[in-house]
């Protein structure tokens, strides 16, 4: 057994894996990834079964260190500044930390969340047939919390085997597209509209629980209390100031404002990468649509092994020296005073 | 008795779950409709269903739309949902302790002023009620009850709160909750069907059996029925 610290580490980060269904009756919220393609490619690239846990990372920087042995590790997800004494790492790639180097990440670009998998994953106890952590249900493991720098994670020694890139599709700059409902009923027509032909942006009070979304005021024909009934990951709940909330991993499990729309699950990791103060539209399909999409999103996860590349280390320092030449600001990351703000609120909206 | 149930409405929830609505409203008659559809489910798995989860009013079944397309299972979920309704089991009585108001209870001269009445007033109206627990959902052992006195109904907050403390008994709409026990331990304490009643008890009583209930001992009083 190798450890990997945590050596620095920003707030809304976690260890996720596909999340704990099977009990939402209870009121157990399912958590897990926020974007399941990116933890999915970080895991197929160190041959792990795609949804093993690792550790879903936020916006702001981050530092692991190995320690005791070798680890191999992959980062997929939100691209982000990367390397290993200075030594640059791309993102979409395994690499393994011999005993004593550390990984330091900077800001996560275009995008929120990256994912960093571990070769063989995290050693913990499975709570709930999952190690996702839930904070506000105490639930997950190896810690049932967001990470802190000091942390320690029981992992595997890096087998050696040759590191690997993967091809993900290219980035889809298109709106977020919905189902109308289950409560769409309970909004006039042009309130409908406003909704789908208005340009929104994500709130920066917004977390894993829900995304708060600003834009023009929708308003009710009935009222904003329903009788509480289930919601999904993607529910579009319309509270009483008329500001939508999408309901995202860590939601409650049933709630009691009317859902005017649902995010399809196959846009659902392409929503939670929009970062706080960034524009976006919603675009209405009919179910059929929505179901193929879903039927097209299993495909693609199903096949990610086929997108797999060994690499020779040349292409590795290429494409790891254009991802440094687009660096935004100079932060380090493992000096949180360059990067830490007072409240996630506040640091979201510095993204 | 089947051709005499009215279809439910099916409502999609995304590509992965349909809302089978029952009734609009707190009604317990479609209550038991919702917690008979789900035993009908648990006992003729339908291909394709991954969960379930029974509300007042609605039940929301999760499916993979890789293995069941939406009209399909809206096709059988109909059928299963126009089947007589078995006849009820004995519930399980409880009796759970309160402290009203102050730091424990944060909106209750709210609720008092808004309904035009005191606050000693809002406390007797809602013990005085006798609740049946109509689902679990929202946070592990949120019990959500049927039986809130019309005088008591109040909209729910504008902006909703970002944090309840555990332990919290609130009222939303015409709906009014509990949350038992923080913690993972007292998740199964309150079963849909279950009837609740509340009892007041003073600050300093509350905080020994707040100890107790922490050290794993059950306050709750489940009473002979």
């Amino acid at each position: 057994m190798s450890k990997l610290v945590i050596s620095a580490i920003g707030p809304s980060s976690s260890v996720q894996d596909g999340g704990r269904f099977g009990a939402q009756r209870y009121g157990l919220t399912p958590s897990g990834a926020m974007d399941r393609i990116g933890l999915a490619a970080a895991n197929c690239l160190v041959g792990n079964t795609l949804f093993t846990a690792g550790i879903e990372i936020g916006p702001f920087g981050a530092a692991f260190t190995a320690r005791e042995g070798a680890v191999r590790v992959a980062l997929a997800g939100a691209a982000r500044n990367a390397d290993i004494a200075g030594r640059a790492v791309a993102s979409d790639t395994s690499v393994t930390l011999a005993d004593g180097e550390t990984l330091k990440l900077g800001f996560a670009r275009g995008g929120s969340f990256s994912y960093l998998a571990i070769e063989r994953g995290i050693a913990g106890e499975p709570m709930f047939g999952s190690m996702a952590v839930n904070a506000r249900a105490g639930l997950g493991s190896p810690y049932p919390r967001p990470l802190q720098a000091g942390d320690e994670l029981q992992v595997a020694t890096a087998s050696g085997a040759t590191e690997r890139r993967i091809d993900l599709p290219p980035p889809v700059k298109a709106p977020i597209r919905v189902v109308m409902g289950p409560q769409d009923d309970e909004f006039a027509d042009d309130q409908k509209e406003l909704f789908l032909d208005s340009e929104w942006k994500i709130s920066a009070t917004s977390d894993r629980m829900g995304y708060r979304l600003e834009g023009p005021v929708i308003k009710h024909l009935y009222g904003h209390n329903i009788v509480s009934d289930g919601t999904v990951n993607g529910s579009i709940q319309v509270p009483g100031n008329g500001a939508p909330i999408v309901l995202v991993p860590d939601r409650g499990t049933s709630g009691g404002y009317p859902k005017i729309a649902t995010v399809i699950s196959a846009d659902l990791g392409r929503f939670a990468q929009i970062s706080a103060g960034t524009g976006f539209r919603f675009q209405a399909v009919n179910m059929a649509e929505a179901q193929a999409e879903a039927r097209k999103f299993a495909e693609l996860l199903r096949t990610l092994p086929d997108r797999l590349h060994s690499i020779e280390s040349f292409d590795l320092n290429i494409e790891a020296l254009q991802d440094a030449n687009v660096a935004g600001a100079a932060v380090s990351a493992v000096d949180a005073r360059t990067w830490q703000v007072s409240s996630p609120a506040d640091a979201l909206t510095l993204d | 008795m089947a051709a005499t149930l009215a279809p439910p409405r099916l409502l999609p929830s995304g590509d992965g779950a349909i809302t089978v609505e029952f009734s609009r409203n707190i009604d317990d008659a479609a209550n038991r409709r919702v917690l008979a559809l789900d035993r009908a489910l648990a006992r003729e798995p339908v291909a394709g269903v991954t969960e379930t989860v029974p509300t007042y009013r609605s039940l929301l079944v999760h499916y993979d739309p890789v293995l069941i397309d939406f009209d399909t299972l809206s096709a059988k979920l109909t059928v299963l949902a126009q089947l007589p309704v078995p006849a009820t089991t004995k519930a399980r009585r409880w009796r759970i302790p309160v402290v009203y108001g102050g730091e424990h209870g944060i909106d209750l001269e709210d609720v008092a002023k808004t309904l035009n009445t005191t606050p000693d007033d809002i406390v007797s109206r809602h013990i005085a009620g006798d609740y049946r627990v109509a689902m679990i959902g929202f946070t592990p052992g949120w019990s959500y009850l049927s039986g809130l006195h019309d005088s008591l109904h109040m909209s729910r907050r504008q902006n909703p709160r970002l944090l309840t403390p555990a332990g919290t008994i609130s009222i939303g709409g015409v709906q009014t909750g509990v949350q038992c026990l923080a913690g993972p331990s007292g998740w199964h304490l309150l079963g849909p069907g279950d009837r609740v009643t509340f009892s007041a008890v003073d600050a300093k009583t509350f905080a020994e059996q707040d100890r107790a209930a922490g050290s794993g001992e059950m306050v709750a009083e489940l009473m002979a029925s």
